[in-house]
């Protein structure tokens, strides 16, 4: 069984005199046990949407998500907010982008370690803030003692990253869902966390799903990816599969246009005609189609089917890129 | 690529102090943050200087100073033969029609009350270009047409725009003054990465018909990489290493420069795998109360005793063009110095008496 299993996740976000809009669509995938999963995509595909349904803290008004979470076996849809909450942060960690609006700015570091220590492993105050003093010792701040009783204002972004990880893996969580977690840091700082969670994940097991829009961060870390288009999965494949051999053309031109830093100079990049659009994609064809260079009749009649690739992926296309041709 | 003739911008050591005010009755001076701490580097006509570094380097600043939208305190700016910080009130003004900017975040910086048309106009009709009402109608098609927006934006406001769409706004307020110089301050940062190559491109296709000289700041090396000439790498408010951007990336002789580059993430599994990071310790040590001698020492894997806690290191020519300040570059480079482990010391966002912050000074606009 896998550890957390999405089964067509759909969220759509509805206010009145609207028109719904389908933020994520019939997500699926799976998470096993020890696992790095990637879920990447550009602004507005539904990665980060996904991992609050997940995590069910989408707001109570305005929203329907149906499908199921199924995490070890049981839905995290279904439970009640109580359960929810008991399973929130000793079950499933987050770590999310800004660490300066994630922490409570009037709270020193150390209470707010403890504070899921008390809450989730029943000690007391004098045991939990000994132990944060070691799991902030173990996250690399230097001097932990001290940075206790510190505010989150005292520390610079790189140390607020790390208690934040501190936090989401006090209680030894079985998954930790990872939201953007270098994209406000500095290129330096983002080394030294990812390197962090990398050798947390190693050294504890836990399973980690990492939701990034950068290429390269998914590309050092992540076991399988998901490529996000418009609130679906439009292609799945494992790391080498899918940087080696790109087969749908949004994944392909994605990958073409990020200029890199090991390639040679004064060539024009390839970029993807069109931006994303803000009408309700899926429902007259594949989303992609206005701006793919693939486009064939297919694609303007109906959603194409999520299919199993022969190299164990899966994609949503109905002329995918050939296997031949390779990244520029 | 357009012909080069000699630089069109010079900038000899120029610094921008920020006085950090403090007290009740009396605005008493406590202490300075040190932006822009003496850079200089001259940029050639028809060149794209890229400058790189991390949040509060000072990369921001040096731009908007280059422009007098903050006073420098202290240097030389000369600007086709001129020395703006000499020029005062009109005839600066007038100056400033030859070099423009082009922000990062474009919806914070096209007021949202003002159609595209007003939003062009208005640069023209501050330098009293826009007299002739068909000569203006017709000098603001072609700008958009080049931009690669249609005409029909005109009327439009810039909400009514995706994200991608409002920056060749943008660019195109910058353009429509038919400027020499164009400052761009992360000018992709904010966008998505398939609407950044869009912008990428359509810069260099301007560079190229229109024969403009860029200064281009990002924090981005693998775009700074892509599209600058000369690099330049700042590190708490001084240059520490400057080359064509092939040598830069293919032969970075600045230990901070080798850190910077190795941290990158590139989207290449099979390179990944294989890379060798150069994790730096700790936090960039804050620009009010910068560490003597070099300012690297405190992170730096390959400090050596004494001498780097001593004297700061100019920026000196080591390789035909290829400028780097370090003491001990040409060691670092043969292997005679090996790297050694560094603790990480820790910064405080709020060290001296400045605002405490995520560590930017200068908010971004």
């Amino acid at each position: 069984m896998s550890l957390l299993d999405v089964r067509d996740l759909s969220v759509v976000f509805q206010r009145r005199g609207e028109r719904p809009f389908t933020a994520v669509d019939k997500v699926s995938f799976s998470v096993e046990p020890g696992q790095t999963v990637g879920l990447v995509g550009e602004s507005g595909c539904g990665k980060s949407v996904t991992s609050l349904a997940i995590m069910g803290l989408l707001p109570k008004r305005g929203n329907r998500v149906s499908g199921e979470v199924l995490f070890e076996g049981a839905d995290l849809l279904k439970l009640r907010p109580d359960d929810m909450r008991d399973r929130r942060g000793r079950d499933i960690g987050m770590i999310f982008q800004d660490p300066l609006s994630s922490l409570n700015p009037v709270v020193p570091i150390g209470l707010q370690v403890a504070e899921v220590l008390e809450r989730h492993r029943g000690m007391n105050r004098k045991a939990a803030l000994k132990e944060a003093r070691e799991l902030l010792d173990a996250v690399g701040i230097p001097d932990p003692m001290r940075r206790l009783k510190e505010y989150p204002h005292q520390i610079s972004g790189g140390m607020r990253q790390r208690a934040l990880i501190a936090i989401a893996l006090a209680c030894k969580p079985r998954l930790l869902i990872a939201d953007e977690p270098t994209t406000a840091l500095d290129v330096t700082i983002q080394a030294q966390i990812l390197t962090l969670l990398k050798q947390l994940v190693d050294e504890t097991g836990t399973a980690l799903i990492m939701i990034t829009h950068d290429l390269g961060v998914v590309a050092g870390l992540c076991d399988t990816v998901n490529v996000l288009y418009g609130g679906k999965v439009v292609e799945r494949a494992a790391r080498h599969e899918l940087f080696g051999r790109p087969r749908h053309p949004y994944t392909h031109g994605l990958l073409s246009s990020v200029p890199r830093l090991d390639s040679p100079r004064g060539e024009r990049l390839h970029a993807i005609p069109g931006s994303v659009a803000d009408n309700i994609p899926w429902v007259e064809g594949c989303a992609f189609a206005p701006r793919c260079g693939n486009v064939v009749d297919a694609c303007l009649e109906g959603t194409p089917p999520l299919e199993p690739t022969a190299t164990g992926g899966d994609l949503r296309c109905n002329n995918p890129v050939s296997e031949e041709v390779a990244v520029p | 690529m357009t012909e080069r003739t000699g630089p069109l911008v010079e900038l000899r050591d120029v610094k921008v102090h920020f006085p950090i005010k403090s007290g009740l009755l009396f605005d008493r001076t406590v202490g300075y943050v040190y932006a822009v701490d003496g850079v200089s580097l001259s940029i050639n006509k028809g060149e794209t200087y890229g400058l790189v570094g991390e949040s509060g380097c000072g990369k921001s600043t040096l731009g908007r100073g280059l422009l007098r939208l903050v006073e420098p305190t202290a240097g030389e700016i000369v600007f086709d033969g001129t020395d703006i910080r000499s020029l005062k009130g009109e005839s600066m003004r007038r100056a400033r029609r030859r070099m423009q900017m082009i922000f990062q975040d474009p919806l914070s910086s096209l007021d949202p009350r003002q159609s595209v048309e007003s939003l062009l106009v208005e640069g023209l009709k501050a330098h009293g270009l826009a007299d002739d009402k068909a000569a203006t109608n017709r000098r603001l098609r072609e700008t958009l047409a080049a931009v690669g927006l249609p005409a029909s934006a005109l009327a439009k406001y810039p909400h009514e725009f995706s994200g991608g769409q409002r920056q060749r706004i943008g660019i195109a307020r910058a353009l429509v003054l038919d400027p020499d110089l164009i400052v761009a301050d992360e000018p992709v940062s904010a966008l998505d990465v398939s609407i950044q190559a869009q912008v990428l491109n359509l810069m260099e296709d301007l560079q190229n018909e229109l024969g403009l000289t860029y200064l281009i700041i990002a924090h981005d090396l693998a775009v700074v990489r892509h599209i600058a000439d000369t690099v330049g790498v700042m590190y708490l408010g001084g240059l520490v290493e400057e080359a064509s951007s092939d040598d830069l990336y293919r032969e970075p002789m600045h230990p901070y420069t080798k850190a910077l580059m190795s941290a990158v993430p590139v989207p290449d599994p099979t390179v990944e795998d294989r890379r060798e990071r150069i994790l730096l310790a700790g936090d960039l040590p804050s620009p009010t109360n910068p560490p003597a001698g070099c300012r690297f020492h405190t992170r730096c894997p390959w400090a050596q005793p004494t001498r780097c806690v001593d004297e700061r290191p100019a920026l000196r020519d080591v390789l035909g063009g290829h400028r780097v300040a370090c003491h001990y570059a040409e060691d670092i480079a043969a292997g005679r110095i090996r790297p050694h482990e560094v603790a990480p010391e820790l910064v405080r966002p709020d060290d001296g008496a400045g605002p405490g912050d995520t560590g930017e000074l200068i908010p971004t606009p």
